[in-house]
């Protein structure tokens, strides 16, 4: 009988109930294990890991699905947001977890000391988000104004304790940190009180622990994984895939564009140290146009990426399954065409060389950073293209701090290859980026009012779309912003990279997706024969 | 040497020292805080951030803006065994460098053990035995030691999946070779050689007691100037084969201008380097050793001094 | 010193010679020019086109290492002789003078061999005009590292005079009332030649691998110049073994640095009156 009832047991069980270690690397140290203060990817991780957050994105599906609450309702208005939570969760170490708890993270969230990056994006019109308790699982967030899409948000809000002596260690997540080795390791162990359960019933996570090495040197990493040591890798480059889909091929997996984005803009701020008659040249549309469709991203995607990775046309790549404007056509590769355009905003090929109607051989500068190869490539490869067509293009490789010094104080630069990487979900996350008046806004940055019409256009879009009442009335806005892009050319989308991801054989239920954190996304789910 | 002449050239050497550490933390902060970049902050590229949150980091980036401002609490603060917080790491540095001192000094130490033995084992032989093929040989491994930067060899031991201490090996012993050979073929020239010979003393016992025992001193002296180079060649080895030791903190410091890491790892440097300089002249005094001719000297001229 | 056979001195003489006019004449010898790519044979092996195959944007590797190695072993030698010279200097005053100057230059070798110049290579990186010619972006490169590389030698120098300022010549020619200049410049000077040599020979390589490690770090020469150190950055993409043409610039560097100390100049009978 007591057999029967193991075998049953068995049988019900998923196949993937073993649990098990799971190994992989960090590239670096996480600069902080405040999930609230998390700024980059390690940090991000350990907070993916072990945090509990209201509403999750899904990284296959793209769409959100309720965690720590069962549901919400956004207000007519679009300004708030009531959550009802789960009853009877608990934290890792037995603290209950109510409506305060989501009230004390979005009070420690706005500490202006922490510099979290969450915070900035819940800021709304300089307004911090008021909480109110409204039940003993009920709680509400009121935005300074309305915004859509706000929900997607709390994906990346890991919920803290207010009561629990552990502090921000007490973990809601499916992992606890069990012990950080700096420089060395960490070590994650299962919640025992983690609240989700698999269909059988049977407790998450399946995993007994995830063992994290610190290792930057990617070719180690390639070799550990090779060696057993290691059961995922994360965007894996190009040449390591290559290799290790020769020597394992049932490892490696190719999840079809990333959300990464790279681009080269031409420095258009009025106060750059660039000498005007260059400033006159990026100005030009018909400039901008031409210097693209000299470009052959078709061999940027084949030299560089070796196959793996897809001309970009815009600031989301096919990845982004509904922001990404399908209408959009792609730049050929036509020289000949690049010429015409150049011609008819005056510039003139004499001999070898493009001058312009002062007589400016046309020669410019392309800044990126240090220790990318596949940006030290591709401008190697864009200094060639337009050298056919008499263009002098100087690659200038710096290391990231001497690149962010010109990109963001002096402004001296004239041209700049660089990229987004894990570039966000929601088209309100790239304010920053696409406004005029934005920060990172990368070709003029910081304009009191839009430098041109077509980015007066662009913002009174954007700012349409943000309060939009309805997610098709946002897409509709946004394709039109990617239209405008598209148009004026600012950025000079060249690739999209695919997401290369690497799996090991003993990992049960991964299902690599686009969307960081590519391999493990599912991680409660995922265990190791 | 009078006690009193030692002490005041002991006085001498310590000021200079500590002179030469002072201005070495200066000029190196110095470096860094005017180099490209130093106020700048990742963080920026996050699309996330508002334009106040990042103006609060830079202010909070230019805090020790002013270099002798920042130097002169640095240095306070030393006196009390804190060396600052690392700004990349957010950690006390003393924290830092502590945690990875195990890493380094492991590795210095398989470095500099395994040059010293091979170096001097392979000096030793080529001039007690006088062989020209080992001498030869020993040579061209010598000349090959040299012959590619440390992290040209890193990168080969990487791939070859060799022991890592070996780059450092490599770097240590050709110097230690070269020396101890030359010294110990000189040394084996000397009159008193002659003498015991002439006593009948065993070769093996003249070799070992009357050419190696005098050669200690200028050995220690270049046991000094090895740790140097072996320091030297340090960085690329941890970063080539990704080692948490003092040399990739050190690596990561430069790339993130982390300034009290950077100074703090400057002023270790010099130290090293101000106390094997010392070392190694206070052994080379003719005064209190036995007379010591540097390599480079050319012949006549040693032969000369000698007589 | 340890004295190669003259034989193999010229051997290795004749070697170096060879490299260095290949390099010099990189423009005739070179297959194809260093910088064009052939984009539909990236990584390939060697063959008859490509003798040592391309590289991953396609250009011959041949032509890359003999422009390459033109540039490192025209500008190590420029180098080299700048850095001897402030060596000369510093050292040469610190054994003469003695006294509080001695400890000043014993006090600045050690400074300069212990700061952290690689921010003077980042500052100097990254205030050059952005236009700047890579040619021009690799001599200052080159003066940078002879200016900052003088502590070694300086304190070399600083031996060898310490040791014969009290030999027997130069005391009989102070005793006669040789000035300091003449004393320098006619007694001592000629004395150092042979240790300034073999320092120019020994530094010379050490400035091609500064020069290396540099490009390693990626400091070196802008594209699509190149030089041996970014001909070695190639190395950290992890070639195989077999893949032996990736490993050609190790070789050749090898060889290089291994000829320069084979064929340093043997050290001559002086006088010493």
């Amino acid at each position: 009988m007591i057999s029967r009832l193991w075998i049953a047991a068995a049988l019900l069980c998923s196949p993937v109930c073993g649990g098990g270690e799971l190994r992989f690397v960090l590239h670096h140290e996480p600069k902080t294990l405040n999930p609230l203060a998390a700024a980059e990817d390690a940090a991000e991780t350990i907070r993916y890991l072990t945090g509990g957050v209201l509403i999750r994105l899904n990284r296959l599906t793209q769409e959100l699905e309720p965690e720590l609450a069962q549901s919400w309702k956004v207000s007519g208005d679009n300004k708030a947001i009531t959550f009802q939570l789960r009853a009877g969760l608990v934290f890792s170490d037995g603290t209950q977890f109510t409506p305060v708890d989501v009230a004390f993270t979005v009070s420690q969230m706005l500490d202006p000391a922490l510099h979290s990056p969450v915070a900035d994006t819940f800021t709304v019109a300089g307004v911090a988000p008021k909480v109110s308790v409204d039940g003993p699982q009920t709680v509400t967030l009121t935005f300074g104004a309305p915004v859509a899409g706000k929900e997607r948000l709390f994906d990346q809000l890991a919920i803290l304790s207010a009561r629990s002596p552990l502090k921000e260690r007490a973990s809601l997540g499916p992992f606890v940190l069990d012990s950080y080795k700096p420089g060395v390791e960490l070590l994650l162990k299962r919640n025992p009180h983690y609240w989700k359960r698999d269909v059988a019933g049977k407790q998450l996570p399946y995993l007994d622990t995830i063992r994290i090495p610190i290792q930057a040197n990617r070719e180690i990493e390639l070799n550990r994984f090779r060696a057993g040591e290691l059961d995922l890798m994360n965007n894996i480059d190009p040449e390591s895939y290559d290799r290790l889909a020769k020597a394992m091929p049932g490892v490696v997996h190719d999840s079809g564009p990333s959300t990464d984005v790279e681009f080269l803009w031409f420095n258009l701020a009025p106060s750059s140290p660039v000498p005007q008659y260059k400033k006159d040249w990026f100005q030009s549309a018909a400039f901008r146009h031409g210097i693209s469709a000299a470009i052959n991203r078709e061999d940027l995607c084949r030299v560089v990426y070796r196959g793996h990775a897809r001309p970009a046309l815009g600031p989301f790549s096919l990845a982004n399954k509904f922001w990404f404007n399908a209408k959009l056509t792609s730049q050929t590769f036509d020289p000949a065409r690049g010429l015409k355009l150049l011609e008819s905003a005056g510039f003139q090929k004499k001999g070898d060389v493009l001058v312009d109607r002062a007589g400016h051989p046309v020669e410019f500068s392309v800044i990126t950073n240090t220790g990318n190869k596949a940006r030290e490539r591709m401008a190697a490869l864009i200094q060639q293209d337009l050298q056919a067509i008499g263009i002098k293009l100087n690659i200038v490789t710096l290391d990231v701090p001497s690149l962010l010094e010109r990109l963001t104080k002096s402004s001296d630069y004239e041209a700049c290859l660089f990229g987004l990487t894990n570039v966000a979900a929601d088209p309100n996350e790239l304010m920053n980026v696409l406004l005029s008046s934005g920060r990172q806004h990368a070709w003029n940055p910081s304009q009191k009012t839009p430098a041109t019409a077509w980015e007066a256009e662009m913002d009174s879009l954007l700012r349409a779309q943000a309060s939009a009442g309805s997610r098709a009335k946002r897409k509709e806005l946004f394709d039109r912003v990617q239209e405008l892009m598209r148009r004026e050319e600012p950025y000079l989308f060249l690739v999209n990279r695919n997401s290369l991801s690497a799996i090991s054989p003993k990992v049960q239920g991964a299902r690599p997706a686009a969307f960081y954190p590519q391999t493990f996304w599912n991680i409660e789910r995922l265990s190791v024969k | 040497m009078p006690r009193r002449r030692a002490v005041s050239a002991l006085l001498l050497f310590l000021t200079g020292a500590a002179l030469t550490l002072l201005i070495a933390g200066f000029l190196g902060a110095t470096l860094i805080r005017f180099g490209p970049g130093y106020e700048t902050d990742e963080r920026v590229l996050d699309a996330r951030y508002s334009d106040a949150t990042s103006n609060a980091i830079a202010r909070e980036n230019s805090k020790d803006a002013n270099v002798l401002v920042f130097y002169g609490r640095y240095l306070t603060q030393a006196m009390h065994g804190d060396f600052g917080i690392s700004r990349s790491y957010d950690v006390p540095v003393s924290e830092l460098i502590r945690s990875r001192a195990g890493v380094t000094l492991w590795l210095l130490g398989e470095g500099l053990a395994l040059g010293w033995i091979l170096g001097l084992a392979l000096a030793g032989a080529a001039a007690y035995f006088g062989w020209p093929l080992l001498n030869h040989s020993a040579e061209a491994v010598s000349a090959a030691a040299m012959s590619l930067p440390a992290a040209v060899f890193a990168l080969l031991i990487f791939l070859a999946r060799g022991p890592v201490f070996l780059v450092l090996a490599m770097a240590v012993f050709p110097r230690v070779f070269r020396y101890a050979r030359d010294l110990f073929e000189q040394k084996g020239t000397e009159p008193r050689i002659e003498a015991a010979r002439a006593r009948g003393v065993a070769e093996a016992v003249i070799f070992v007691g009357y050419v190696m025992k005098p050669a200690w001193p200028p050995l220690l002296a270049l046991a000094g100037v090895s740790f140097s180079i072996a320091f030297g060649a340090l960085i690329p080895v941890e970063v080539v084969c990704d080692l948490p030791g003092i040399g990739q903190l050190a690596w990561k410091a430069a790339l993130g201008r982390d300034l009290p890491v950077l100074v703090t790892l400057t002023l270790l440097v010099t130290a090293i380097t101000v106390v094997v300089s010392g070392l190694a002249e206070w052994l080379g005094d003719p005064q209190h050793v036995p007379q010591q001719v540097p390599q480079h000297v050319p012949q006549q001229v040693r032969m000369d001094l000698a007589q | 010193m340890r004295e190669t056979p003259i034989l193999i001195r010229h051997v290795a003489l004749a070697l170096l010679g060879l490299i260095f006019l290949a390099a010099l004449n990189a423009d005739w010898l070179a297959p194809a020019p260093y910088e064009q790519q052939f984009r539909a044979e990236t990584n390939s092996r060697p063959s008859a086109k490509f003798l040592l195959g391309t590289d991953h944007l396609g250009r011959d590797r041949l032509s890359r290492l003999l422009y390459g190695t033109r540039v490192s072993l025209l500008l190590a030698p420029a180098a080299s002789a700048l850095s001897l010279g402030i060596a000369l200097l510093a050292g040469g005053s610190a054994a003469l003078a003695g006294g509080w100057w001695d400890r000043v230059m014993t006090a600045a070798s050690n400074l300069f061999l212990s700061l952290p110049w690689l921010f003077l290579f980042l500052t100097v990186r990254s205030v050059l005009p952005l236009n700047t010619a890579p040619v021009t972006s690799i001599l200052i490169t080159f003066s940078l590292m002879g200016l900052l590389g003088w502590g070694a030698g300086a304190r070399v120098v600083r031996a060898s005079v310490l040791q014969i300022r009290n030999s027997p010549f130069a005391l009989y020619a102070r005793g006669f009332g040789c000035s300091p200049g003449r004393l320098w410049f006619r007694h001592l000077l000629p004395h150092l030649r042979t240790v300034l040599l073999a320092q120019f020979w020994i530094s010379v390589p050490a400035f091609i691998l500064g020069e290396a490690s540099l490009g390693l770090l990626g400091l070196g020469v802008a594209e699509p110049m190149p030089s041996w150190g970014n001909l070695l950055k190639e190395l950290q993409s992890a070639p195989a073994w077999n893949e032996y043409w990736v490993f050609a610039p190790v070789a050749l560097l090898s060889t290089v640095m291994i000829l320069f100390q084979l064929s340093r100049p043997v050290s001559q009978k002086v006088s010493p009156v």
